[in-house]
């Protein structure tokens, strides 16, 4: 499925299925498809980190430029897999790792005081004094039994998350 | 001790609050002491993102949706061919020639009228007026229109302009041939421009550049300078600054609602049966749209001059063209989105950004007060 063609076949829609995990109905991966076509201006088979800009409402975003990162430049099927983690179908754990990705920007699958630090001030802007945000989040370590020097790993981000009634969902228009 | 930076930008004051009009159900109050966890949860900003990767009120106002093919088995598939032909072969030559035949009238009185009533500016303007109305009858009949005037037909009187929402710039010349207004438009470039230069400049319209940010203070001294002068043509104005598809409106801009005199809505609702009479301008050029039209059977819709509004006491210019924005949407049956026009041009202003950032600072740093 490299180029973007405007009809996907039954073939196709299944391979995307599997892709995701079957986290999707294929009702929905023909939606989604058809939203994929319509942010992909000039049909190039991914969408550009412009053309995602282009939505107001995801500019206006705090966390906008992290997740730029992780969806520039996907093709459709790994766009899928993407928003997987957002489906109602999605379990917690899966739900977690997405927000584990989104702190680990570098990938190494280590989240450091460091990255927790940069995503609270994507947060937070200029409101909060760099003093008070790197207090804060100290303190909140320290209590959570972790200290300024430690990394956290994924199976720390699930120990610390799992019980917090985390809700993150979005709806596909069925249109 | 506030640990609070106050907000360097001042909050813009002149737009409506897009907060109340966004969904935030996602996001409610949280209370109790500030755990770790709290501040790792980042699932509501996440789920704004991906909702708006989803799907988007904005995007929505901009897609042209292509009709449906109904042409797909064996008996409407011939029939579908003679309509081509039909409308290409037959009804598209007899249209350019009833456009001909149209310039050809209107350049040869025209000119005429403009150069040699030099001095008796009162029959010229009328005889202008009917001439102009007369060439945009023709541009009509050119894609066989079907138009349906309700409600009372404009009126000369100073102190007042018109306000419609805007679909294609035909939009101009569907109310043209009623009444010959003075426009506020964008400059374009080629015949069009041609066009804007010579005759319409005779009108009274007035030019907008959207690039240029002075451009606004410029253009309200001269609506407030054409609106208050006895003789001018009508003004219309279309507030929303840019082509949406017909099914939604976006946000009024206030220059026309801020010129102490009475707005007059019209509203223009396109019906799709025989042809889209959206002018997607990102997609294709005036000149492809119109062929477009001429080459289709028939461009079909309704149009509704409703009741003047005044500004009513106590009220701001913003809040008056919201007003306004709703009587029209109602009336032509169009959902209103809280977004500004121009965000088709641009990103939208970090203020937006730095709202949602000093909320959640806010409620963060309460929070910690409690611990504390």
């Amino acid at each position: 499925m490299g180029s973007a063609s405007s009809m996907l076949t039954q073939y196709d829609i299944e391979e995307v299925q599997e892709h995701c995990n079957h986290l999707f109905t294929q009702q929905e991966i023909v939606s989604l498809y058809k939203r994929f076509c319509q942010l992909d201006r000039n049909a190039k088979g991914f969408i550009s980190a412009d053309e995602f800009l282009s939505v107001p409402e995801f500019a206006m975003n705090p966390l906008s430029q992290r997740l730029l990162k992780m969806v520039d430049g996907l093709n459709f099927k790994d766009f899928v897999a993407f928003l997987s983690a957002f489906s109602a179908k999605a379990t917690v754990p899966q739900k977690i790792e997405i927000i584990f990705k989104v702190y680990d920007s570098d990938c190494n699958g280590k989240v450091t005081f460091n990255d927790l630090n940069e995503v609270l001030h994507d947060l937070t802007g200029s409101f909060i004094r760099k003093a008070t945000r790197e207090e804060v989040l100290s303190q909140l370590l320290h209590e959570a039994g972790y200290t300024k020097e430690s990394s956290l790993l994924l199976h720390d981000f699930i120990k610390i998350m799992e019980h917090s009634g985390l809700k993150m969902e979005v709806e596909i228009p069925e249109d | 001790m506030s640990k609070l930076n106050t907000s360097s930008s001042e909050l813009d004051l002149d737009r409506p609050n897009i907060e109340d009009y966004l969904p935030s159900g996602s996001i409610q109050e949280p209370h109790g002491t500030l755990r770790l966890r709290d501040l790792l949860d980042i699932s509501p900003t996440l789920t704004e993102a991906a909702g708006a990767i989803v799907d988007d009120s904005f995007t929505r106002c901009f897609k042209s949706n292509p009709p449906e093919p109904w042409n797909w088995n064996i008996y409407l598939f011939p029939l579908w061919c003679l309509g081509v032909v039909v409308r290409y072969g037959l009804l598209f030559p007899l249209r350019v020639l009833v456009l001909t035949i149209g310039w050809i009238i209107f350049l040869s009185c025209y000119f005429p009228v403009h150069f040699l009533l030099k001095g008796h500016d009162k029959l010229r303007k009328k005889l202008e007026r009917g001439l102009v109305e007369l060439i945009c009858s023709f541009f009509v009949a050119s894609w066989t229109g079907v138009v349906k005037y309700h409600g009372p037909r404009p009126s000369i009187r100073p102190k007042q302009i018109f306000v419609a929402n805007h679909t294609s710039m035909i939009d101009f010349v569907v109310l043209e041939q009623m009444t010959a207004f003075a426009v506020i438009m964008q400059k374009h470039p080629g015949w069009v421009g041609l066009l804007q230069s010579t005759i319409l400049e005779s009108l009274g319209c007035i030019w907008f550049n959207r690039s240029e940010s002075k451009d606004r203070e410029i253009v309200a001294r001269k609506l407030r300078e054409h609106v208050h002068g006895a003789d001018n043509n009508p003004l219309l104005v279309f507030p929303e600054g840019t082509c949406v598809n017909n099914h939604y409106t976006v946000m009024f801009k206030k220059g026309a609602f801020e010129l102490g005199c009475t707005v007059c809505p019209i509203a223009i609702k396109y019906n799709k049966i025989f042809v889209d009479a959206f002018w997607n301008s990102r997609k294709q050029s005036f000149t492809t749209h119109l062929l477009q039209l001429m080459t289709s059977w028939a461009v079909v819709c309704d149009v509704w001059y409703l009741e003047p509004q005044n500004l009513k006491p106590g009220e701001t210019p913003i809040e008056f063209a919201e007003r306004v924005r709703d009587i029209i949407s109602v009336r032509a049956g169009l959902k209103k989105v809280p977004w500004d026009g121009y965000l088709k041009y641009s990103r939208p202003s970090p203020k937006h950004r730095e709202r949602k950032q000093q909320s959640f600072a806010e409620s963060v740093l309460r929070r910690l007060e409690e611990i504390n």
